[in-house]
């Protein structure tokens, strides 16, 4: 076992990148002034602080005064939420979908429990949003709608200016949670004048966990989740992570620059994992439209084993990926995006999300595939419904009961 | 790995007993896949009814394999009547305690030799079998009405988080949260028409079998204090219990600092009086060196 692991769980987190660390380094020794001091020491971090924001504004393609920098994508996203809903005050209604991150979707639950109304969209068997029932639901009442630009869990992209064509229509504030979109997928804010929050995280595009930014519009509402001093033109306060956001900027830079060719370079290690998991085991899955995905994502359902199993023993050998989204594979519920798609239960329990980087090497690839292949095949061997047990019928039966069941949720 | 016992992994990464035992005397399966584990034990008997072979098939998680590869082991060279009395806190206890949150993978194995144990006794088991036939209080993981209620009698549980923890119910959607504290408040209504005597119970709290209590001190052991020690170098071990006092012998780091073990004593007393039983002491059995520490440089 090598010391450094074989890493597939890129949508969790990226390593630094030798250009972030080597961007902050001067930095640590010398411009760690404050950012609000008036003295030339402290301008000094605060010019490192702007040309990191003109660096991210660059890669959104928007202006620097509309990005707020903050402490990630949960605070980009709750800062969202809650600045639209004060800027709509008499707008009691959000949408939002049942496959977004848990920093929408409890936010909005949460509202939801004091006074909000709240419509989860559904997704199909793809992953996909239907574009009539948000047609259907949204109305002048609508403070809000939040749509995540592409799926952590499954990769799947969402039909972002379709929806934000919609919301605008109806006059509704446009947020849109681009953590998985942002290193991955071209982000032209000009291109998408519905979009009034944007969320972005920096250690998902191989900067330093801790730091993120929000896009805010110039005339959409803006209300500070956190009070206390005029940072970031009072939008929030506290002495800037100085630190986090040159890293921010300088992973923001190498985006900017190379994209086209990062996004090659994941999407031909994918499609090389997800060829060799197929090609070599019989009743894997892949959860989510093919299509409209991110490059660098699979979420393979290996049917009739348990993920968690299949994620301890990976790790056994040093392999690190993710069965559902991070936050829960501690837990031992099953992914709530899989089940609002309805993907069959035989495959729910078994599904691992493998992320590959602009890094992953072919070598890292075709290892991961065969020891896949080996521990899949241990575990089935394992299981009572292996090859020869397949208990025909009843995951149908399982399946129609969470239809039902989520019918009459409905 | 999240919380695992060295035992608990050793079980899961070389399970002992897998496959199917093709001469079995008997079998005995529970779970499905819909609730997302399953599993087939095989028993071989000799003329006097003891088990001479065990082995398991398991769909489900680290532990759950775990449990059965331990159950098997538990079971070789036992009689069928010795071998029917193992309870999940027993498999627990011979991986070295599970989480809480992982109990139901015991109560799996244990439901799948009681099965075995009723098939070799002839008892009929349809109604507790029908699972996919049966109304679900939990649609999520398929888990019928009857399992709820005797988890919740069988192991004392006064919450939902309880029933979660030991049978999955109430761990997806949530929405039978409502139906789950219902169940909680009818068990618990017809609790003292039960012939047994009640026992001695603090503020509510469930009173624990000495085995039952000694788990769960390791495991809040095990998930708050020994994690924070480790960092300093330091260790805990559960020497004894006796009378609600809890003794305990600090290692590493920790047993050279008189001043900071008392207020590990404190601290650790505060953690499980509040966890465990508010009745619990913590007695420090740890041979100190005599002198003091300064404190920790800032």
């Amino acid at each position: 076992m090598s010391d450094q692991p074989i890493y597939f769980d890129n949508n969790s987190t990226t390593f630094p990148a030798p250009e972030t660390v080597e961007a902050i380094l001067p930095v640590i020794g010398e411009g760690w002034g404050n950012p609000s001091s008036t003295h030339s020491f402290g301008q000094k971090a605060r010019y490192e602080v702007e040309k990191a924001r003109e660096a991210v504004a660059r890669m959104l393609n928007c202006t620097p005064a509309e990005l707020v920098f903050n402490s990630g994508a949960t605070e980009g996203n709750n800062t969202a939420i809650y600045s639209a809903l004060e800027g709509l005050p008499e707008r009691k209604h959000i949408i939002t979908t049942r496959t977004e991150h848990a920093s929408v979707l409890e936010v909005v639950r949460y509202l939801g429990d004091s006074g909000y109304r709240v419509t989860e969209l559904s997704v199909d068997r793809l992953g996909h949003i239907d574009l009539d029932e948000l047609r259907n639901e949204i109305s002048g009442d609508t403070a809000l709608v939040s749509l995540m630009w592409a799926n952590n869990e499954t990769g799947v992209i969402s039909p972002i200016s379709a929806a934000g064509d919609i919301a605008k229509q109806f006059g509704a504030l446009f947020h849109v949670d681009a953590v998985q979109a942002a290193g991955k997928l071209h982000i032209d804010l000009t291109e998408h004048a519905a979009i009034d929050y944007l969320t972005v995280s920096a250690h998902k595009f191989h900067g330093l966990k801790g730091t993120g930014a929000l896009f805010v519009r110039k005339d959409a509402g803006y209300t500070p989740l956190l009070r206390g001093g005029h940072h970031e033109n009072g939008r929030r306060a506290g002495t800037e992570a100085v630190l986090g956001i040159v890293a921010m900027g300088a992973a923001a830079r190498m985006v900017s620059a190379k994209l086209d060719d990062y996004a090659m370079h994941m999407r031909a290690m994918r499609d090389r994992l997800q060829n060799g998991v197929l090609n070599t085991l019989d009743d894997v899955v892949v959860n989510g439209d093919q299509h409209e995905r991110l490059p660098n994502t699979v979420n393979a359902g290996f049917k009739y084993i348990d993920g968690e199993a299949l994620l301890m023993m990976m790790d056994a050998e040093n392999i690190c990926v993710s069965a559902g989204s991070a936050c829960k594979s501690g837990s031992m519920e099953p992914s709530h995006v899989l089940l609002a798609m309805n993907v069959p239960l035989s495959a729910i329990h078994g599904s691992v999300r493998f992320c590959t980087s602009r890094y992953t090497s072919a070598e890292e690839v075709d290892e991961l595939v065969q020891k896949t292949a080996k521990i899949v095949k241990r575990l089935r061997e394992m299981s009572p419904f292996g090859h020869d047990h397949k208990p025909a019928g009843l995951t149908h039966e399982a399946l129609q009961r969470h239809r039902d069941y989520f019918a009459q949720a409905k | 790995m999240i919380g695992y016992s060295v035992k608990l992994k050793d079980h899961f990464i070389n399970p002992r007993n897998v496959g199917v035992l093709p001469d079995a005397s008997v079998v005995g399966e529970v779970g499905s896949l819909s609730s997302g584990q399953a599993m087939k034990l095989f028993l071989k008997l000799d003329e006097g009814e003891n088990i001479v072979a065990a082995t398991f098939q398991v769909f489900g998680s680290p532990s759950s394999i775990a449990a059965a590869s331990a159950l098997t082991e538990m079971l070789k060279g036992k009689h069928l009547d010795t071998a029917a009395r193992i309870t999940s806190a027993d498999i627990s206890a011979h991986l070295g305690g599970l989480p809480a949150e992982k109990m139901h993978t015991c109560v799996l194995a244990m439901e799948a030799l009681e099965v075995a144990y009723a098939r070799a006794r002839g008892i009929d088991l349809e109604n507790e079998l029908d699972e996919d036939e049966e109304f679900h209080v939990c649609r999520c993981y398929s888990v019928p009405e009857h399992k709820i209620e005797r988890a919740i009698r069988d192991h004392n549980l006064t919450d939902i988080q309880g029933i979660t923890h030991y049978t999955k119910a109430g761990g997806g959607c949530t929405s039978c949260h409502v139906d789950l504290k219902a169940i909680l408040g009818r068990v618990h209504a017809e609790k003292p028409a039960e012939a047994k005597p009640a026992p001695a119970k603090a503020e509510g709290k469930p009173a624990f079998s000495n085995l039952a209590l000694a788990q769960k001190i390791q495991e809040v052991l095990d998930r708050e204090i020994r994690p924070g020690l480790a960092m300093d170098g330091g260790d805990m071990e559960l020497v004894d219990i006796r009378d609600n006092k809890v003794y305990v012998t600090l290692h590493g780091h920790c047993n050279s600092c008189a001043s900071s073990s008392a207020t590990m004593k404190f601290f650790v007393q505060d953690r499980l009086r509040e966890m465990v039983d508010p009745t619990l002491e913590v007695i420090d059995t740890t041979e100190h060196s005599a002198e003091l520490h300064a404190p920790p440089m800032r």
